[in-house]
């Protein structure tokens, strides 16, 4: 028993920790001016919200989070604001303007909707959660619902990758000709 | 479970998707309104990790991966997008690329 409160202690500890870096590092990718840093303020993000998949037993999901998000797609958002090079925004120069009030206030709306729709919906069903499988979560487990219950699910989402795959490569190969274009 | 119950979590994503829409509303930049949109895509990621781990059901991780792999797909284009702008010497600005505009 007091193990046990132990762990639920140091559990929460870690929620806490990881729930404000998460909730710090998104207002931080907001507002700062430079892309370079509002880049890697979502690496931070995103790696935090590892953290908290981890302690929701997703392991799979979370390694998935680290390597395909934090790692290859952040690598691409930073070559390509690398290339394209510093080109800062003063969003709070000035003074507010009726679209700074109007997208404050829209975020605030959608925030509080949220929180009251859960609350009116599921308020008192939330506190309990049920303990689930050792396998839940693990590789093996993602594994067999892939490629049992959700196999259409599993292919066509590669098909969504090639397309946008094909996508880029056409999107690329188009500004180049009309770049030679533009110099002929 | 140990630790917070699922509603602290919920908290947290929708305070998530709530940032990312003040970016994308705000911000005129593209680059961070594409960064953004990942953050509104990572609150509801979120959500639905939370809730699978409630009801002990793996399917809403499964929809977690393919949100990922759909927000990977959206990084591609639109990065491509941008650097197609970039070259056409297009002002990287969500404001003055209103010709379109009906």
């Amino acid at each position: 028993m007091v193990a046990a409160s132990a762990g639920n202690i140091l559990t929460w500890i870690v929620w806490v920790g990881a729930a404000f870096a998460c909730l710090g590092s998104g207002i931080a990718v907001v507002t700062f001016k430079n892309p370079f840093y509002s880049a890697l303020a979502l690496i931070g993000n995103l790696g935090s919200l590892a953290v908290l998949y981890l302690l929701l037993s997703a392991e799979f999901v979370a390694a998935a989070q680290v390597l395909v998000y934090a790692g290859a797609v952040m690598v691409m958002f930073l070559f390509v604001i690398a290339y394209i090079g510093h080109k800062f925004e003063t969003p709070w120069a000035g003074g507010p303007t009726w679209q700074t009030v109007g997208a404050i206030g829209a975020a605030a709306a959608i925030f509080i909707e949220v929180i009251v729709a859960i609350g009116l919906k599921a308020g008192g069903r939330l506190d309990h959660a049920p303990h689930v499988a050792r396998s839940f979560g693990t590789p093996s487990e993602i594994g067999r619902l892939f490629l049992t219950d959700h196999l259409l699910a599993f292919e066509i989402t590669s098909i969504v990758l090639l397309v946008a795959a094909i996508g880029g490569v056409i999107l690329g190969a188009h500004s180049r000709r009309a770049e030679t274009d533009a110099r002929a | 479970m140990l630790g917070p119950s699922v509603a602290w979590y919920l908290g947290v994503a929708a305070f998530l998707f709530g940032t990312g829409a003040l970016g994308v509303l705000l911000r005129r930049n593209p680059l961070i309104v594409l960064l953004s949109l990942e953050i509104m895509l990572n609150g509801s990621n979120l959500a639905l990790i939370a809730f699978s781990r409630h009801h002990g059901n793996g399917d809403g991780q499964i929809f977690a991966l393919a949100v990922m792999a759909v927000a990977a797909s959206e990084v591609v284009v639109g990065l491509g997008l941008i650097v197609a702008l970039n070259r056409k010497r297009l002002a990287l600005d969500v404001d003055k690329l209103s010709t379109l505009r009906g």
